[in-house]
């Protein structure tokens, strides 16, 4: 069933209660001595790109999978164990497993799908596995998918077996707000930025790009969704959930009450236990507006993120604004925003960053990193000050997370 | 019977020529991923329809019914369709 909403607030705090909300140990940053990885997911395939110490030059390992697509490339930070969510042009949706940091791949022996429906009636089936996220610290090898059309998965032995999890792919409320499939992105609709609440395994949030953001307090058994102030394209009703399409959604791990989103319509904030998201990207220039697709929270403060503004206007061209990419970052959570594009092109450099295409890492000061559509991917190790391209030349790149060894 | 095996899909078996057993079309894509695990879902989704890019021939003949009818003489093609760049 969907819930009922509870406003209950996971600390004794208020909403922004930092001392109380922050898990020391997220709050630390890596040590200088741990190698950072940039795990970089394509049309065609993976790679890995592997740092020295500085973080300033980067060797690739790949391709992996080369001709198959790749939709999201993650590290378990508690095993070690990668999982790689893979299709081809002709074959059916699986995932691959590692656990020598890709030097051997192992599939899944039962992949992400929908339960089978009765005969004469028409089930859905995976066309991919879009996202991927390690569970709960304290849940060891537990693992969350999100695929389209959208559905929601769950590993209970580091991705070997899945299962349909929650109500969520069954629900006829959701079934009605996750629209048809042709309600999607052109490659279809997605369930995606799944997210777990470091101070509790059972507090989890969920997007879906047409169909809102959704939040579950009891390990999944319900949900409901959280799309207060969030607004939707003129001429729709932004009280109805399935017209809401969220991009990016982030948590912020030095502060698990605030969240980040980048949607369709705009850049917002919402601090629990509140329920209505704020649209800081008013506070955006004007000309270059708060449209895009990924959300970067900073590891160790919560009112630092970053976002990569792409043009909205008329046919939605979603490339750079004016051919002039920039990163934008606030310090103040969203009251104001600052330019970064130190190091890129100062004009005629058309981009598209896919709303998987954009992490930073846990170093001090904070690496960033994104991939464009055009096979670039370009790196920060301070913070976005700075920005040089590291590889050019890949396919399409459909997400970049970070990872650490060492 | 024999069972030609489109080159996407030879990471499971090693080969281009398999041999597998069944009394029909669906039979047959079980003993196969009995023996490569994994192989009948990249053809077949949940809910038992071939994948969109995937064709299945039978003695030459194209078939998209897993309940089809087989004789162990028959020969069995896995191909893929054209699916784009």
């Amino acid at each position: 069933m969907v819930g009922k909403r509870k406003t209950k607030s996971l600390s004794k705090s208020k909403s922004k209660s930092k001392s109380k909300s922050k898990p020391k140990s997220r709050a630390k940053p890596s040590a200088p001595s741990r190698l950072t990885l940039i795990l970089v997911a394509t049309r065609k395939g993976a790679w890995i790109y592997r740092s020295d110490r500085a973080r300033e030059t980067w060797r690739a390992d790949g391709p992996h999978f080369l001709g198959q697509i790749i939709h999201h490339l993650v590290m378990d930070r508690r095993s070690g164990t990668l999982l790689a969510a893979a299709k081809t042009g002709h074959l059916g949706p699986t995932i691959f497993r590692s656990t020598d940091l890709g030097k051997s791949w192992e599939e899944a022996a039962r992949p992400p799908a929908f339960a089978k429906v009765a005969e004469g009636l028409k089930g859905r089936s995976v066309n991919h596995t879009f996202w991927l996220t390690p569970a709960h610290e304290n849940e060891p090898g537990v693992w969350y998918a999100g695929t389209s059309p959208q559905g929601l998965f769950r590993s209970e032995d580091d991705g070997v077996n899945w299962t349909p999890f929650s109500i969520v792919n069954d629900d006829p409320v959701y079934r009605g707000w996750m629209g048809s499939e042709q309600d999607g992105t052109p490659d279809g609709p997605k369930l995606h930025s799944v997210t777990i609440d470091p101070r509790d395994p059972k507090h989890l949030y969920f997007a879906m790009s047409g169909g809102g953001v959704h939040e579950s307090r009891d390990g999944g058994a319900s949900f409901f969704p959280l799309v207060e102030g969030l607004e939707v394209v003129e001429g729709f009703d932004a009280a109805n959930v399935t017209f809401h399409d969220p991009h990016c959604v982030r948590l912020c791990p030095s502060n698990p009450d605030r969240l980040y989103q980048q949607n369709h319509c705009g850049i917002y904030r919402l601090d629990r236990p509140g329920i209505r998201w704020k649209r800081i990207g008013r506070a955006m220039p004007r000309a270059v507006g708060d449209i895009g697709f990924p959300m970067v929270v900073h590891p160790r403060d919560d009112d630092r993120a970053w976002v990569l503004p792409m043009d909205g206007q008329t046919v939605w061209p979603r490339t750079a604004v004016d051919g002039k990419p920039a990163v934008y970052a606030t310090a103040d959570g969203g009251k104001s925003w600052s330019r970064q594009d130190r190091g890129m092109p100062r004009r005629d450099a058309w981009w598209t960053v896919k709303r998987q295409a954009m992490s930073a890492d846990a170093h001090d000061p904070v690496g960033l990193y994104f991939g464009t559509t055009s096979g670039e991917l370009w790196a920060s190790r301070n913070e976005g000050r700075a920005w040089r391209a590291i590889a050019r030349h890949l396919p399409e790149i459909y997400a970049v997370e970070t990872a650490e060894i060492g | 019977m024999n069972v030609l095996i489109a080159s996407p899909l030879r990471s499971y078996t090693g080969a281009s020529m398999v041999a597998a057993d069944g009394a029909t079309v669906g039979a047959v894509l079980a003993d196969l991923d009995r023996r490569y695990p994994g192989i009948r879902f990249r053809m077949v989704d949940e809910q038992d329809r071939i994948r969109r890019h995937v064709r299945l021939f039978v003695n030459g003949a194209p078939t998209f019914d897993l309940s089809a009818p087989l004789s162990p003489a028959d020969e069995i093609c896995i191909v893929q369709a054209l699916s784009g760049g």
